[in-house]
């Protein structure tokens, strides 16, 4: 029997009621956003119940929204039911100030990297993560690069007139 | 006092401290690594206790540079990821644009793009299971093969200009139509290389050098690899028949016939079968677009890109005497072409692995967020686990087995 967005979301909505919301399709893959305290319980749902098997852990990345107060920093998590085939994405968003997110190291060994990654160009810090320390960036390096504040170009800048092509 | 040794970047396994072990910096630089990996191994005698890999020495910061970046400028970046397999990641790129910007693409660019991206997919193989055969003291096969890399690599050429970092193809097909060269030169591929490729395996598949080398070492279990996060051929040598290619097609690729080959133990000697077996199944495909392309009506023949002239950058002809086309071309290169808003995941089968691109867009000029799955990164992690409890020389092997691009590794 193929696995449907509609089962998926029915059954998260019977475990998690209120704790899940904003379902929608954007380009075919069902996305949904859980509060923060709930992603592990989520994860473990995902993984453990028969019907589901979202075992494979594609990707885990975050995302800055600096005007969205309070919930600045999107965690989003892409798993993969191998056998039906079947993707699906969910985020939580965390205030910049206390950044923190359970890891999932526990339930997927793939998601060290990708969450010390994260912690080192978002400052996302993974509570329970073996190894939180930066990965690609230089260990002496004092801030988030991929955060908006740091924007690419040198801001000391005064000779180029942005205002023809929206810079 | 614990007894366990803190130091920075070095881990102890417990009472370890009697025991004498030793420490080895491999990498780097060292010519067995390929690239620049550096792994802080821990040995007793010539038997790996605990390693330690350390990533990131050339990082290029390749997402935060996608933010100011209009989508036609990201193609270069992508180049740079795996570099042994560019096209592959170009048309990744484009493709993942063109489902943004809503783009349906003629049939024969989609067959067009296969041939590339399958010869991409031979050439980058070649070079991993030669590369065995170079760790393992067997040179030969390296720079027999080489040169049909080169032949791969005349064929981009004449595509689209370039031979490494090749930034092929634009947003709905190709810069130019395939010249009849481009042709000549896939006809002599398809002609010579089976009689290579066969040769090749002659010289290493029943090697007993070669196999007492590879069998048994590193292997990992189809449940392990899926752990790590293993995708490509290193998951479908531990058993697991996963492939994008199938799974979530994309260019056209249902409508080829070919086999998804699949080892049972996951070690190198698996892995080496697997991309061998592959290059076979790559050469089907290229036989079945090429008959496709060439079974094509004259009209047919000469569309090399999707009718899109909000995206697709004019002749170079026109942009140079009408005023029209050098607006558009100032318009598209300049990033003020509309970008809808929205968020997608898309993957393709990258060399080694599936490759993801997952893009924000918040309808302005660049791409809000754009981050890779860079599939090397993911299962870079297994090496530890894969290589303890071997032998020091089984490590240089597994690392070339996994093939790791550096670049790709650290975006």
């Amino acid at each position: 029997m193929a696995l449907s967005y509609d089962h998926i979301k029915e059954r998260l909505l019977q475990k998690f009621g209120e704790e899940v919301t904003g379902f929608e399709e954007p380009h075919g893959m069902l996305t949904f956003e859980a509060t923060a305290a709930m992603n592990l319980k989520v994860l473990q749902f995902l993984y453990d119940e028969d019907d589901l098997a979202f075992r494979f852990l594609t990707d885990l990345q975050a995302v800055h929204y600096p005007h969205d107060k309070g919930r600045e920093l999107a965690v989003v998590y892409h798993l993969h039911n191998l056998v039906e085939n079947v993707r699906l994405r969910f985020k939580i968003y965390v205030p910049v100030e206390s950044p923190d997110v359970f890891s999932a190291t526990r339930l997927f060994e793939s998601a060290n990297w990708m969450e010390r990654e994260t912690y080192d160009f978002f400052g996302v810090q993974f509570v329970g993560h073996p190894n939180l320390k930066r990965i690609l960036n230089v260990d002496e390096m004092d801030y988030f690069p991929l955060r908006k504040e740091f924007p690419l170009e040198d801001q000391t800048r005064i000779d180029k007139d942005d205002d023809m092509f929206g810079r | 006092m614990s007894d366990v040794i803190h130091h920075s970047n070095i881990r102890l396994p417990e009472g370890s401290i009697g025991k004498e072990t030793s420490t080895l910096n491999l990498g780097p630089t060292h010519p067995a690594t390929h690239g620049v990996f550096q792994n802080i191994l821990e040995l007793d005698g010539e038997r790996i206790v605990s390693a330690e890999q350390t990533v990131g020495y050339i990082h290029r910061a390749f997402e935060k540079l996608a933010e100011r970046r209009p989508l036609y400028q990201v193609t270069p970046i992508t180049d740079r990821l795996n570099y042994c397999s560019s096209p592959i990641n170009n048309i990744g790129w484009h493709l993942t644009c063109e489902k943004l910007l809503g783009i349906e693409t003629p049939k024969r660019v989609d067959y067009l793009r296969v041939i590339i991206m399958e010869l991409a997919r031979i050439a980058d193989h070649l070079i991993c299971s030669s590369i065995m055969g170079v760790d393992s003291g067997a040179f030969t096969g390296f720079l027999y093969v080489m040169q049909y890399r080169e032949l791969i690599y005349e064929i981009y050429e004449e595509v689209c200009g370039s031979r490494l970092t090749t930034n092929i193809g634009r947003i709905g097909g190709f810069e130019r139509n395939f010249t009849p060269v481009a042709f000549q030169k896939l006809e002599k591929f398809l002609a010579e290389y089976p009689k290579v490729l066969k040769e090749f395996e002659d010289l290493f598949t029943r090697n007993r050098i070669f196999m007492e080398r590879c069998i048994g070492a590193g292997p990992i279990s189809a449940e392990r690899a899926l752990n790590y996060g293993f995708t490509g051929p290193n998951l479908r040598a531990a058993g697991v028949d996963y492939d994008v290619r199938i799974h979530t097609p994309y260019s056209s690729y249902e409508e080829f016939d070919f086999e998804v080959p699949v080892g049972t133990t996951g070690d190198c000697y698996d892995r080496f079968l697997v991309r061998n077996a592959e290059m076979w199944q790559s050469l089907r495909i290229i036989e079945q677009a090429y008959s496709k392309v060439k079974n094509m009506s004259e009209a047919e023949s000469q569309i090399y890109h999707a009718d899109i002239p909000e995206y697709y950058l004019p002749k170079k002809e026109d942009v140079y005497t009408k005023m029209e086309a050098l607006i558009w071309h100032f318009k598209i290169i300049m990033g003020e072409i509309k970008i809808p808003k929205g968020e997608l995941y898309f993957p393709v089968e990258g060399a080694n692995g599936e490759l993801g691109y997952y893009l924000i867009s918040d309808g302005g000029r660049t791409p809000y967020r754009l981050h890779f799955r860079r599939p090397s990164f993911i299962y870079y992690q297994a090496y530890e686990e894969l290589i303890k409890d071997g032998m020091l020389a089984d490590a240089v092997i597994v690392m070339s087995s996994l093939n790791l691009i550096a670049g790709e590794l650290d975006a």
